[in-house]
């Protein structure tokens, strides 16, 4: 085999490499040029995450608007703080929205659920839920229905 | 008993020496840098014997790997109705896990060997020697290519080991077990990240590339020049270069995936 033939055979081999990779960005891990566009960070307090991840989904009437960012436990409040980076072209969130920790399915994954809320207002960058609604949480459904309340 | 002590710490010494002496190896080998113009061509034969001869065993294990994580994936997940996250199963397992650790150890059997005995010939032959006779540094002209070659083809193959794997799956999950091919390919992209899992994986068989590679060339070097001895350096090849995969990685698993 001559040195020219090895050459061609090894850079089509690393050809195929890159054009695989490319499959893995963008095929794989939804990884498109668009998904670099802006986004805007607020915030809500929760009593209860439940189960919701960093990653996780953050949806309006079941349509993807953002990701959760970050949780954290705040220490004054003892409440968990989480960080959601919403999409910048969903730029009028009215401010009494409320976020709720709901699951998909009866064993699928948490995520926080936008409810719109009626007010002219709307959520800016940094701002916080007025309202939220934590995760449900079976055990303590059956405890307090076991027990009456 | 005092004897058996004795060869005990002896074994333990030995054992020290030898990673020094890789170790050493290693620096020689890379401190030379070889000049492109006679580097570059022996590169490229040797990138073609150790990563393209060895594209055919990679697909056509990442295919059946795939295959069958589909099938096994379907029995499983259908018991609970939601057989629609088989796609993020395949593709975080193939991504993760099995894509650079299949791959290296295929690689350690399938190339690491061939340097090992090719290495092993060349010395017992007394070709190495006659090249330091003619002045020609062998760790540049022969050890060096290799090492680098297997550097460079291990990411590519564990690359294309995933993206065969993933398509394999498909095949089993959606044309044949009748999966929405958009779930499949859906939940695939909600679950993976790009640079948390499949950048990760990528490190993880660079990695591994290095490490088998390097534990070929020099038990090849280092070998016995007989032939008993070459064939008990292939066999080290293969035995360290898949124990030390499997234990790096989990090391590296515990360190880029272990914070959850």
């Amino acid at each position: 085999m001559t040195q020219r033939t090895t050459d061609i055979t090894v850079g089509l081999f690393m050809l195929a490499g890159l054009a695989a990779l490319l499959f893995l960005a963008l095929q794989v891990s939804g990884l498109s040029p668009k998904s670099a566009k802006s986004t805007y960070t607020i915030y809500a307090d929760f009593n209860d995450t439940g189960g919701i991840t960093p990653r996780g989904r953050v949806s309006m009437a079941g349509v993807t608007v953002g990701t959760i960012d970050s949780i954290s436990l705040n220490k004054e409040t003892f409440q968990a703080r989480v960080a959601m980076s919403i999409h910048g072209d969903v730029d009028n969130i009215p401010a009494d929205s409320a976020a709720v920790i709901r699951t998909s399915g009866l064993l699928g994954e948490q995520y926080i659920d936008i409810s719109i809320g009626g007010e002219m207002d709307s959520l800016k960058e940094g701002d916080t839920f007025y309202s939220t609604q934590s995760a449900m949480n079976i055990e303590r459904l059956i405890s307090n229905f076991a027990s009456g309340k | 008993m005092i004897n058996r002590i004795a060869s005990f710490g002896r074994s333990g010494i030995d054992l020290v020496i030898s990673f020094g002496q890789a170790g050493r190896f290693l620096a020689g080998v890379l401190s030379g840098v070889p000049h492109p113009a006679t580097g570059f061509p022996l590169l490229m034969k040797q990138l073609y014997s150790v990563g393209v001869l060895s594209l055919a065993i990679i697909v056509v294990s990442g295919l059946f790997i795939g295959m069958v994580l589909g099938l096994q994936g379907y029995t499983i997940l259908s018991d609970f109705g939601s057989e629609a996250a088989i796609g993020q199963m395949i593709a975080l397992t193939l991504v993760r896990e099995l894509g650079p650790v299949v791959t290296a150890l295929l690689f350690a059997g399938r190339a690491g060997s061939a340097l090992t005995a090719e290495i092993g010939l060349m010395k017992a032959t007394e070709q190495l020697s006659s090249m330091e006779m003619m002045g020609v540094d062998p760790l540049r002209r022969v050890i060096a290519p290799r090492l680098w070659a297997g550097f460079i083809a291990m990411p590519v193959l564990a690359i294309i080991f995933s993206m065969v794997g993933i398509w394999g799956g498909m095949l089993v999950g959606v044309e044949w077990l009748g999966v929405f091919e958009g779930s499949y390919w859906g939940n695939m992209q909600a679950s993976v990240d790009f640079w948390d899992d499949v950048v990760n994986g990528v490190i993880k068989s660079v990695v591994f590339g290095f490490v088998c590679a390097w534990i070929a060339v020099y038990q090849g070097y280092d070998c016995v020049p007989t032939s008993a001895g070459i064939s008990s350096a292939t066999t080290k090849t293969v035995v360290y270069s898949s124990l030390a995969v499997l234990g790096l990685d989990f090391v590296l698993t515990a360190v880029m995936f272990g914070n959850f």
